[in-house]
């Protein structure tokens, strides 16, 4: 693989003015300990989300305080760092983590962040508090502050993360805790359904982000956002811009529930108030607009941006604002008015002016405060009332005044009313939308359109304060409404005081933090802007008026309209199509599956073998298979080896169906292998074959007992055919693989392993030494796997039961005289010559053909011959040990030996050797690598025995249980 | 030389496939170990057919090269584990159903019959 090299940021100068430690935190191992809170910021609610949990024992009281103390003491530690990023710096902390992947966790606090951080973490103390009051005494409310803490340390990570990838995690981490709160009323449908729709659409939309982050890394050089944001210029000058663009805005859009992605926001409604209150004021629905100022400097200034964003921003807008008219449910009228606030956020950054970027800011905070106490109010209502129809809602102004009050405040900033938050931000999008320029004659076409985006907010705000609070008599309630809880109101209070404080005073309350995310968002000089409330009676203004008075005409007019709406629209549900289409994409799947999935192996693996053939054949196609290197002549004996292998292996395939026979011809076919290893200079090879060829017809013998010795002739001929067919395609595609590659020249990385044999290795035997000291990582997966393979077949054969053939085939009764006097008398002797040879084999192995993998199948092939030979009875008497400990120890050994050389520290598995001068036997190399051998030698000798032993253990028991009966 | 070897792995991945596709699991285990034959033949030759080279410091002049085989040893041994496992699943198939088809269930005669008095 290739490795891809990133090239360094360069210590440009650009930045240098914007940061103090951006320059030198670009080196790759610097560590930054006085912003090392950055990191317990986000690192106090992950790991504070289990808190909830034990304390909930304490009583609910307690499990909140608990939630609120750990959020306030991250609230405590931003504000700490907060003067510095007023300051004008950039904090910037890193630790290294992946290097390979250039993935460092890498965290930045600006003013940005900043402003998102104290949104996240300011709204979510007041939702905490609310929440206390809001869940009944069922909900457990453990659950719920352990997932709104987890949440809120994703939401965190995705506006701290300096590198983009990191920030990718923990936006999926917001897709995936957001699911779990909105399904929080798991016993819910609408609650399941609109979790996994949220999900589907959110996650969906974030492999899209994926993709496109690894572009944008790819092509700015980098990761890190430092580099990112200061590569605009190259980013958009480069051929795959259209493609990144469009996939971090699909990213981005679908967070943010821009058309046509917008319906999964009304359906998460579905959630407890709380979690919407949250979830769509400030944070997850924030996360997609937050995306679009983070890379603000790297992606915009293009038309394709501009006609993309402003265009979907657009639609969103109009589409939220239009629909949120219509919805008789109190959370349903908020959720699309957050659609169309979200969308007219998106239209600010796509407007490619730096006002629209410093008004978009402006409008995140103002939508926050607003929105999020409205949701709150409504979750009051919801609570008091049982119901959210505003059709049968009606003056709750009489029972409960001051959450009336509360709402009223917050709607008409929603509305733009002078004098409120929202109708700055409003008036400064009015005012874009006249400065715009770009679209010639259509020029008008914004600020009307905005015009009358801002008199459908103006209706439905005014219906959600007429119809809620006026309008009559309630219809009908479940419940008598009254005030909440006192402490339950105190959130909303904060929040609409906010509201007013910052329509009134903006320049003394907001102005700085408004300046500093914005300068940020630029990530250079802020235009000049006022955020005065009056600016004369100028267009914009008027624009505020006309919106104001078309849309309290337009609720007065609002029973025609409703009767308009729903004659001439068909009620479109997008859950029923949605749930209809991933009804109909699972049918699907599991169509597809059933078919290709009938239940047949045999169909399985012709599958298999066809489209391995195609594959090849398809890449064959058209090449020229002969290389240019000349074959070498063959001499007589390989050909004589050669024809042995072919009459034995297609003996095998035809008389497969006589099953001794075919045993018997597989063996010859391993030998000619083994002796081909050897013909071909791997002698190495050629001992493991031959032994481990031994050791499988051994095991095949076995089993071949336990098993019918004919197959029946069950195949069809036009199926022998075709299976003849492809495996003959098979062969050739085979053979001009191999013969393609043989006539060709090659270069190989094996000259290191051969020069580093011996003055690195220690060992002459190149083969060994790659296996117990170069690739020794390798080799100790392999023995593990070897193991493993031993113990699942120890446990394949605990408890089997076979029906034990009296006589062979041919009706006679197997021989009585199970140990024969000639082999018992070979085999005995024999056992400490096999012994001595595989020591032999063991210790040579790193300088001449051998090694724990030879060695350990000619002991167990030697001990194999004793339970022949002997009996089972007479050799598990004499071999007293336990084969799994035997298996157990040499994995152990290995990986010990592995973990030495921490103790030298030195990197996992480093080898050492060295020569010692013994009294009568001489000079005597001894390498840690042998240990390690004898690991891979006990793990064979093991597992062997594992295996046989305990297959052969089986005839014994079948014997003696059919004697018992 | 090289297209007889070539002809080799042919042969045996032919003859693995072929027994692969068979409906009995003793034939198909017979098959996979024909296969494995030819892919340990095929990635060995991927460092080319020497003769007199042993990958030995100090025994030969020259010598082949040794990581196919470092990689072809531990195929072997690992495809022996492979071989075992999926014999003794046959035979545990063979215990449960009471019959060796690699489905399971036997579609041309039934059930073995219980040959035990």
């Amino acid at each position: 693989m290739q490795e891809r090299s990133f090239p360094t940021p360069k210590a440009a100068d650009e930045s240098a003015h914007f940061s103090r430690y951006s320059l030198s935190a670009l080196d790759r191992v610097n560590f930054i300990p006085d912003v090392m809170t950055l990191a317990y910021i986000i690192l106090l609610p992950l790991l504070g989300a289990l808190l909830p949990r034990l304390f909930i024992r304490l009583g609910r009281t307690a499990c909140a305080w608990v939630t609120a103390a750990v959020v306030a003491t991250a609230l405590i530690l931003l504000l700490d760092l907060a003067p510095r990023v007023f300051g004008g710096e950039t904090l910037i902390m890193r630790l290294p983590w992946l290097t390979t992947p250039h993935l460092d966790i890498a965290l930045r606090l600006d003013g940005l962040g900043l402003l998102f951080a104290l949104l996240i973490l300011g709204i979510g103390l007041l939702i905490i508090l609310y929440a206390r009051y809001y869940l009944s005494e069922s909900d457990p409310m453990g659950r719920f502050y352990g997932l709104l803490l987890l949440f809120m340390a994703a939401m965190l990570g995705i506006v701290l993360s300096e590198n983009l990838l990191l920030m990718f995690m923990f936006w999926e981490l917001t897709s995936l805790s957001s699911f779990l709160l909105i399904g929080y009323w798991k016993h819910r449908a609408d609650a399941r359904q609109g979790a996994r729709m949220a999900l589907a659409l959110t996650g969906g939309g974030g492999l899209a982000l994926l993709a496109g982050i690894l572009l944008l890394g790819h092509i700015a050089g980098s990761h890190e956002l430092s580099v990112v944001l200061a590569a605009g210029a190259q980013i958009q000058a480069h051929p795959l811009y259209t493609l990144t663009l469009v996939l971090i805005l699909l990213g981005a859009f679908t967070k943010s529930a821009q058309f046509p992605f917008h319906f999964w926001l009304p359906h998460a409604m579905a959630a407890p108030t709380p979690v919407s209150a949250y979830l769509h004021s400030a944070t997850m629905v924030k996360a997609g607009v937050f995306l679009l100022a983070r890379l603000y400097p790297a992606l915009s200034g293009s038309d394709l941006w501009f006609y993309l964003v402003t265009g979907t921003g657009m639609a969103t807008l109009l589409f939220g604002a239009y629909t949120a008219l219509f919805k008789h449910d109190l959370k349903g009228l908020l959720a699309y008015s957050t659609v169309s606030h979200l969308g007219l956020i998106t239209l600010l950054f796509g407007l490619n002016t730096p006002l629209g970027a410093v008004a978009g800011v402006f409008h995140i905070i103002n939508h926050a405060t607003f929105k999020a106490s409205l949701f709150m109010a409504a979750g009051i209502i919801d609570h008091e009332t049982g119901t959210r129809d505003m059709r049968r809602i009606n003056g709750l102004w009489k029972y409960m005044p001051h959450t009336a009050t509360l709402a009223m405040v917050a709607a008409s900033s929603m509305a733009g009313v002078p004098l409120l938050n929202g109708f700055l931000s409003k008036e400064m999008f009015f005012t874009e939308t006249l400065l715009l320029t770009r679209l010639g004659e259509w020029t008008w076409i914004l600020p009307a359109l905005a015009t009358l985006a801002g008199v459908f907010a103006v209706a439905y705000s005014v219906r959600f304060i007429h119809d809620v609070f006026f309008n009559g008599e309630p219809v009908d309630l479940p419940r008598t409404p009254h005030e909440p809880p006192r402490y339950m109101k105190v959130p909303v209070e904060i929040l609409a005081a906010l509201c007013l404080l910052l329509g009134v005073a903006p320049a003394w309350t907001v102005a700085p933090l408004l300046a500093v995310s914005a300068a940020s968002t630029l990530n250079g000089a802020l235009p000049t802007y006022s955020l005065a409330i009056w600016h004369g009676f100028n267009t914009a203004f008027l624009m505020s008026l006309v919106a104001l008075a078309g849309g309290t005409l337009m609720y007065l007019l609002r029973y025609r309209l409703f009767a308009l709406h729903d004659r001439l629209l068909r009620p479109f549900d997008a859950k029923v199509q949605f749930e209809r289409s991933l009804a109909l994409l699972i049918a699907w799947a599991a169509r597809l599956t059933g078919a290709l999935e009938n239940g047949s192996l045999q169909r399985y693996t012709l599958l298999l073998l066809l489209s391995a053939l195609i594959v090849v054949a398809s890449g064959l196609w058209g090449v020229q298979l002969r290389g240019p290197i000349a074959g070498s002549g063959v001499d007589a004996i390989t050909a004589v080896g050669a024809l042995l292998l072919a009459v034995s292996a297609v003996t095998t395939a035809v008389w497969h169906r006589q099953r001794l026979v075919a045993l018997v011809s597989l063996s010859v076919v391993g030998l000619v292998v083994s002796i081909a290893f050897a013909r071909f200079s791997a002698p190495d090879l050629a001992l493991t074959q031959l032994s481990v060829e031994i050791v499988t017809i051994i095991l095949l013998m076995l089993a071949l007992y336990f098993l019918p010795q004919h197959s029946p002739a069950e195949s069809s001929r036009p199926r022998m055919a075709r299976d003849a067919l492809l495996a003959g395609g098979l062969g050739v595609g085979a053979t001009a693989l191999a013969w393609g590659v043989l006539t060709r020249p090659y270069t190989t990385l094996s000259d290191y392993y051969l020069a580093q044999s011996l003055p690195g290795g220690g060992g002459a035997n190149v083969v060994n030494v790659i296996l117990v000291d170069f690739r020794g990582f390798d080799t100790l997966g392999e023995i593990s796997v070897l193991a493993i393979a031993a113990i699942g077949i120890y446990a394949l054969l605990d408890g089997l039961r076979l029906p034990l053939p009296e006589t062979d085939a041919g009706g006679r009764r197997w021989a009585v005289d199970s140990n024969p006097l000639v082999l018992v008398a070979v085999s005995r002797p024999l056992l400490p010559l096999a012994l001595l040879v595989s020591v032999f084999l063991l210790l040579r192995g790193h300088n001449l053909p051998g090694g724990g993998f030879i060695a350990g199948l000619v002991t167990g092939v030697a001990l194999i011959l004793q339970y022949v030979a002997n009996g089972i009875d007479w050799t598990q008497a004499r071999l007293r040990f336990d084969f799994h400990v035997v298996v157990a120890c040499g994995v152990l050994l290995a990986a010990l030996t592995g973990l030495g050389s921490w103790w030298f520290g030195r990197p996992f598995l480093t080898s050492t050797f060295g020569h010692f001068e013994l009294p009568l036997i001489g000079e005597l190399e001894l390498a840690s690598a042998m240990l390690f051998d004898l690991g891979v030698y006990l793990t064979v000798v093991g597992a062997t025995l594992l295996i046989l032993a305990n297959l052969g253990k089986l005839t014994v028991l079948e014997r003696e249980r059919g004697e018992a009966r | 030389m090289e297209l007889l070897f070539a002809l080799c792995i042919g042969l045996l991945t032919a003859c693995g496939a072929y027994l692969l596709l068979r409906a009995r699991t003793f034939p198909v285990v017979m098959g996979l170990t024909l296969l494995s034959y030819a892919v340990n033949l095929f990635l060995f030759a991927m460092g080319r057919l020497a003769t007199g080279a042993p990958p030995v410091i100090g025994q030969a002049e020259n010598h082949t090269d040794p990581l196919p085989q470092a990689l072809v040893l531990t195929a072997i041994v690992i495809g022996f584990a492979m071989t075992a496992f999926v014999l003794i699943l046959a035979l545990r198939s063979r215990g449960e159903t009471g019959n060796d088809h690699v489905d399971g269930e036997d579609v041309a005669s039934g059930p073995v019959k219980e040959q035990r008095p």
